[in-house]
């Protein structure tokens, strides 16, 4: 009799929780992924693709996925140490493939060479470039992202990525390098 | 409860948290009047020199000016003019280190002075009554007055506030060490000064008006007395001296009782604070129209042989003041504009006096040995010691903020609240481990500000991405949508059983085949074998055939341009090459009339060229055949030119024509020296001879103008390997081939009106299929009916108009 | 020549680290004079040791850590530590005690936590209370004052027994505890707590040798130097005032109470005030700024909190003074005080905006 309750007392309790969590499942379920959403805050919307997807969307999902953390050369040190802070894993070194120069740039196009062939158009992410065929293009300079991706399908190699230049509104307050001027 | 004015005259005052009493030194300058404005030789005038915009510079170099001359308009209200400090001439308007901590350059108009000191016309009004509150508002507009006692805010701004003012607050605070510019002002200028706050009083009507001396200043505070004896809503308020009680929210604390809220101006509690030296300034522009070109400046230290107070113009260089006082030349020079305590060193001494510069200080190395100096910094672990906390006047907790500086933990650091630091150095000043802490909230800020913007942008660049993302998958699914209709359409069209249908059928079908095979560059060793066939069927069955050949020539070239586009579709492509097999005999029926109707089509297109351009030099068809495989040849080996010049002299008549295309194709080809290039070029010079052969060439060529793959020439070679025999068959082939692409020049010409741009790729993308698409349509009309040339002249005028119906043909050949 | 580039601000105070500990060592002189006047050269020696062993322990762990040893170990805060932990052990303890507690406090308190500035312990008092756990023999040793001895105890004598466990006449450190009556004598606040133990009253108690008239005999006039010295420190702005007044009345007002409640078991305000280590933990261990709390605020509670434990252990505990294990548990305590004292930034939370 009493094995018979147990068994009984046992299968509603568990009856009961399985119910509970069937309905947990179907209440609180999460929609998207929460990690790929985070990561891809974290990443620099550069959409450079020089980690090896298009754009830092699949990047973060790739991420979330089990990715190498290490790939985003826009982003940098930084950028790797919080995705591997909210990842939980360790801090890697910037992946060997890519340039550790991270600092900020954006891309020029040498107007008297451009030929008008809207390939750069059709390469830049963020539809940061204006222009039509046989007409010069430009580039918006505040949508510019620096990602470097006009400059290859350039075929007059037009473009150049030109540092950003330092002013009195983004100066970071390094004293060493202020210019030290002789006198006498 | 007792109100705030009783309270005030009552002589008590509430107290700001922290602060520090830093020796004063105001003894140095404080009993010297002020010297006289001297004019150096030079002065450097900032374009900007307050918060906000620059102005719109409207003088030239060599502009001869007057004194007082306005030198830049502004369009903004953040925006403030600047002027002339004497007559003289601009002799540059350049990049100059501006007083700035980080010592960068902006631009700024340089002045030689004539030493005439010209005044421009002035209009003098001696009572400000008589003047409109917009009015006296413009004048103040007009004369570039901003805030002079450090940030630098336009001035016309905070005075044309709306809200209800309850408080004007008249800052003679000056708690920073050393600086005695308003103190001597006061003494000397008072009925100036009142006269400036009488237009503010005007302005603003508030109920009372407060000004904050420090206790410190005797003989200014008698002054004051004796010129506002007579208004009663004017009170002095004689404050203790402690720093910082001269910052806005100290001193509104210490009057008023009440604190500014974090990130609001003070006209939100409706007060508003002006500086003295800004109501004199006031006072000036508005009573003598004179704009703000001068200002007292602060010379001090004890490097100078006689600090004082000197009228200095907007312009000078800070060595020029110094050297009127005596500066002894020692070995580790150190100038500091503005105070000890939130001033900043200068690069050298040729930065010019601006509108916010209150003092210049040469410490000599005893007075001032800033442990806080990049290479001679004595900073240790901090301690806890709390004192950083206990002096700081907004209440912070410096050490906190410091760890999480160091650590560049951006987000603490605004839960700490560091934007509300006022960088008043209380706390550097008093640590025991010599931390330099405002440095390093400097720099914590500006990183953060400089995060934020990164981050604002990266949603931006997010947001573009995918809205572009969005967009080419909409284009995706439209073109899909398209081709279902286009084949819908043509399927009806096949069914009518006519001759021009069964052409179109054929010739849409032999299109939808190559472009098939474009698609299937995977299996590309395939469909070279089923193209081989097809061909050699072509052949075998009618000798005609080349001109539906031709026809598919055409489609191929337009395939070819889209076809990168589409995805692969292998099974359909062999589907279609067995629809083509099918339709190659009754269209090869027709097609002796398209052969003349296409020369028909080139004439046409040749003529428009020439009355468009009147060269005559394109005769016949096979001519510029040749001068287009010569063009080709040229760009691609030089040594190639004789060779086809000796073949065909017009040719090189028509080469001045076919020197943009040519160029146009050089700057394609020059960035990409493959070897595909000079496999290229060994064939063209090879297939020269032959002119038959020269169209997988020229079709290259095309493509490459067209889609400018340049890498993928080898590739589009290897493609068109199979059609070769095609056109080896009949010259008429390489005719057509040429003659679209001398339509798709001749329109091109006719486009430009100007054949201005001649580096330029001239055949585009569109232009050359839509010629390419017109010739079609030609051929296709000719195969109907029989007048070509009308049909020819129809197509060559409408051509814009029939863009959009023979578009809706492209997509069905395709 | 160029010109000369700096942080503002320009100018400041002048003051620095170790002029601030220097203050802190002058300070403690009123007290040591009078522990050496009333208990002999015991604690003077085991200052000098801990000093030594303190900046050899300083300068070996800093050459080891690759840091500029000059600043750093003359920067006095570990000749303070060590001074510190010298006045508080016993004054016949043998000569390793000071040396091992001052390695320890330096070497393992200070320094392994990142030096200066990190160290979440007050040093002194860790290695007081590692010492006292560790050789609870050796640091329950203490020495009677010298009006009590039955011998006359000179300099020799105190470096013999320090060193060797003997004086030259041999006789050994628990000989020299003995009273003439024939018992060990030992502190005034032990001797409280083993008569409370023994069923005795205060006032019973109050009448052993060792206290004397009033607190203490010599504790109270060691108390009142180390209060001299606090009030120097306070006159020189070099200590807050916050955490040794907040931390004597929280001690006054706890012993004042149970005091109130029951006078026979509890003893009297003064008595807690003045024996034990009381003046020196309100003014020399608990202001330390690395281990305690930064804000006003936050050093109210946390002199307050300091003042309530050693009042409950010294009522309630197991040991008889409690000032060491009070610091060490505000200690733990000050980084969640400094959480939650922050101050309300100017222009923050003013509530209803106006």
């Amino acid at each position: 009799m009493s094995t018979i309750i147990a068994i009984l007392v046992l299968g509603i309790l568990a009856a009961l929780f399985g119910a509970l969590l069937g309905f947990a499942s179907v209440r609180f379920k999460v929609q998207g992924d929460p990690l790929a959403e985070q990561l891809d805050a974290l990443l620099p919307q550069t959409q450079c693709g020089q980690c090896g997807y298009p754009g830092c969307k699949p990047y973060a999902e790739a991420v979330a996925n089990g990715e190498a953390i290490n790939k985003c050369a826009p982003g940098g040190e930084d950028t790797i140490k919080k995705i591997a802070e909210l990842m939980g894993v360790e801090v890697q070194p910037l992946d060997e493939n890519h340039e550790a120069d991270n600092s900020p740039k954006v891309a020029f196009i040498i107007e008297e060479d451009c030929i008008g062939c809207t390939k750069c158009i059709q390469a830049c992410p963020v539809d940061a470039i204006i222009g039509t065929t046989k007409q010069m293009h430009t580039i918006i300079t505040d949508e510019c992202t620096g990602c470097d991706l006009c400059v290859a399908p350039c075929p007059v190699d037009c473009i150049e990525m030109i540092s950003v230049a330092t002013t009195t509104q983004n100066w970071q307050w390094d004293l060493d390098s202020i210019p030290v001027v002789k006198i006498d | 409860m007792e109100s705030v004015i009783e309270r005030i005259k009552r002589g008590s005052f509430s107290q700001f948290h922290g602060g520090i009493h830093p020796p004063e030194q105001k003894f140095l300058t404080c009993s010297k009047p002020i010297a006289s404005a001297q004019i150096p030789e030079q002065l450097i005038i900032p374009i900007r020199q307050h918060i906000g915009q620059a102005g719109n510079v409207i003088v030239k170099v060599g502009d001869k000016v007057l004194k007082g001359q306005i030198l830049s308009d502004c369009d903004s209200p953040m925006s403030v003019p600047i002027h002339a400090p004497t007559s003289g001439t601009i002799t540059a308007i350049k990049s100059m280190a501006i007083p700035h901590p980080s010592g960068l350059s902006e631009a700024c108009i340089i002045l030689t002075p004539d030493d005439e000191d010209t005044w421009k016309q002035r209009h003098i009004c001696p009572d400000f009554h008589l003047l409109s509150k917009t009015q006296i508002l413009e004048k103040i507009a007009n004369a570039g007055i901003s805030g002079m006692g450090g940030a630098g805010f336009p001035t016309q701004v905070k005075v044309s506030t709306l809200t209800k003012i309850n408080y004007l607050i008249i800052n003679a605070a000056e708690c920073e060490p050393y600086i005695t510019a308003d103190d001597l002002l006061l003494q000397e200028h008072s009925p100036t000064i009142l006269d400036g706050i009488k237009i503010l009083d005007h302005l603003l009507t508030p109920k009372n008006i407060l000004i904050g001396i420090e206790e410190n200043k005797a003989k200014a505070i008698a002054a004051l007395k004796k010129a506002t004896a007579d208004i009663d809503h004017i009170d002095i308020c004689v404050i203790p001296t402690k720093y910082p009680s001269g910052g806005e929210k100290q001193l509104i604390q210490i009057l008023t009782g009440q604190e500014v809220p974090s990130g609001v101006l003070p006209s939100s509690l409706g007060i508003v604070m002006q500086n003295v030296a800004t109501c004199f300034a006031i006072a000036d522009a508005v009573i003598n129209d004179t704009p703000l070109i001068k200002r007292v400046v602060t010379v001090s230290g004890q490097a100078l042989e006689k600090p004082q107070n000197i009228w200095a113009l907007i312009g000078t260089p800070v060595g020029f003041l110094t050297s009127q006082c005596g500066y002894n030349n020692s070995q580790n020079r150190h100038l500091i504009m503005g105070g000890p305590m939130m001033g900043f060193s200068l690069p050298h001494d040729q930065i010019p006096v601006i509108k916010t510069t209150n003092c210049i200080l040469a410490p000599s190395e005893i007075e001032i040995a800033s442990p806080f100096s990049s290479t001679s910094s004595k900073e240790v672990e901090c301690i806890r010691c709390g004192q950083c906390a206990d002096v700081c006047p907004a209440q912070l907790l410096p050490q906190e903020l410091q760890w999480s500086a160091k650590a560049k933990d951006q987000a603490q650091l605004e839960k700490l609240n560091l934007f509300d630091c006022i960088e008043c150095g209380a706390c550097a000043y008093v640590c025991p481990s010599q931390i330099p802490l405002v440095h390093y909230y400097r720099v914590a800020k500006a990183e953060i500000r400089q995060q934020k913007l990164l981050d604002i942008k990266a949603e931006k660049a997010k947001v573009r991405f995918e809205a572009r993302k969005q967009r080419l998958e909409r284009e995706k699914v439209a073109r899909v949508e398209k081709h279902k209709k286009a084949a819908e359409a043509r399927k009806a069209r096949m069914n009518t059983g006519t001759s021009a249908a069964k052409s179109e059928k054929s010739a849409v079908a032999d299109a939808l085949a190559r472009v098939k095979a474009k698609k299937a560059q995977a299996s590309i060793k395939q469909n070279t074998a089923e193209i081989s066939i097809t061909s050699t069927l072509e052949m075998t069955a009618e000798s005609v055939a080349p001109a539906d050949d031709s026809k598919s020539q055409v489609a191929n070239a337009i395939a070819r341009a889209k076809a990168k586009k589409i995805v692969q579709k292998n099974q359909a492509q062999i589907e279609s090459l067995d629809t083509l097999q099918n339709n190659e005999s009754p269209s090869s029926s027709q097609a002796a009339p398209v052969v003349i109707d296409k020369k028909a089509k080139l004439d046409l297109a040749i003529t428009k060229k020439t009355a468009n351009e009147n060269t005559p030099q394109a005769e016949t068809i096979s001519d510029s055949a040749n001068a287009q495989v010569d063009a080709t040849t040229k760009v691609v080996s030089p040594e190639v030119v004789n060779l086809a010049s000796v073949s065909d002299e017009k040719a090189t008549q028509a080469l001045n024509k076919k020197a943009k295309v040519a160029a146009a194709i050089a700057k394609a080809k020059a960035k990409a020296k493959t070897k595909t290039t000079a496999s290229l070029a060994a064939e063209t010079a090879f297939d020269s001879s032959q002119l038959s052969t020269t169209s997988p060439n020229i079709d290259v060529m095309q493509d490459s103008n067209t889609a400018a793959q340049v890498k993928n020439v080898a590739e589009a070679i290897a493609k068109k390997t199979p059609s070769g025999p095609q056109m080896v068959s009949n010259i008429d082939t390489a005719d057509r081939d040429q003659k679209t692409k001398i339509a798709a020049a001749a329109e091109k010409a006719k486009a430009k009106e100007l054949p201005l741009k001649s580096q330029q790729i001239s055949n585009s993308t569109s232009s050359s299929i839509k010629s390419e698409q017109d010739s079609m349509r030609a051929t296709q009309a000719d195969i109907a009916a029989i007048k070509k040339a009308h049909v020819a002249a129809v197509v060559a005028k409408a051509k814009a108009k029939k863009l959009a119906a023979s578009s809706n043909k492209l997509t069905t050949s395709e | 020549m160029a010109f000369w580039i700096a942080s503002s601000p320009h100018n400041h105070q002048q003051n620095e680290t170790s002029s601030l500990m220097r203050l802190v060592i002058y300070a403690t002189i009123p007290g040591i004079f009078a522990q050496w006047y009333f208990f002999g050269w015991g604690n003077l020696i085991h200052i000098f040791l801990a000093v030594a062993a303190a900046i050899i322990a300083e300068f070996t762990v800093l050459s080891l850590r690759n840091k500029k040893i000059k600043p750093q170990l003359f920067d006095g805060s570990a000749i303070l530590t060590a001074v510190l932990l010298g006045i508080s052990l016993p004054a016949l303890a043998p000569w390793w005690i000071s040396v091992i507690g001052s390695v320890f406090a330096i070497a393992l308190v200070k320094q392994l936590y990142g030096g200066l500035g990190h160290n979440p312990f007050n040093p002194a008092m860790a290695a007081y209370v590692m010492l006292l756990i560790s050789f609870p023999l050796q640091m329950t040793q203490w020495q009677p004052p010298l009006s009590l001895l039955a011998m006359d105890i000179q300099l020799t004598d105190t470096l013999a027994v320090i060193f060797s466990g003997y004086t030259p006449q041999g006789y050994s450190v628990e000989q020299i505890r003995t009273h003439i009556d024939g018992f060990t004598m030992a502190t005034p606040l032990d001797t409280l707590k083993t008569n409370m133990t023994l069923g005795l009253t205060v006032v019973e108690s109050m009448q052993a040798p060792t206290i004397g008239k009033h607190f203490g005999l010599g504790w109270e006039w060691i108390n009142a130097g180390f209060l001299l010295g606090g009030l120097f420190l306070l006159s020189k702005k070099a200590i807050p005032w916050s955490t040794p007044v907040s931390f004597l009345l929280s001690l006054f007002v706890c012993s004042f109470i149970a005091f109130m409640i029951s006078p026979d078991s509890n003893a009297s305000t003064m008595f807690h005030w003045f024996t034990g280590a009381t003046m020196l933990g309100a003014f020399f261990i608990l202001t330390d700024p690395v281990s305690g709390a930064t804000s006003v605020k936050g050093r109210l509670i946390f002199g307050a909190l300091a003042g309530l434990l050693v009042f409950l252990i010294r009522k309630f505990g197991g040991y008889p003074d409690a000032v060491a294990f009070a610091v060490l548990l505000c200690n733990m305590a000050a980084p969640l005080i400094d959480q939650y004292t922050r101050p309300r930034t100017y222009g923050h939370d003013l509530g209803v905006k106006k």
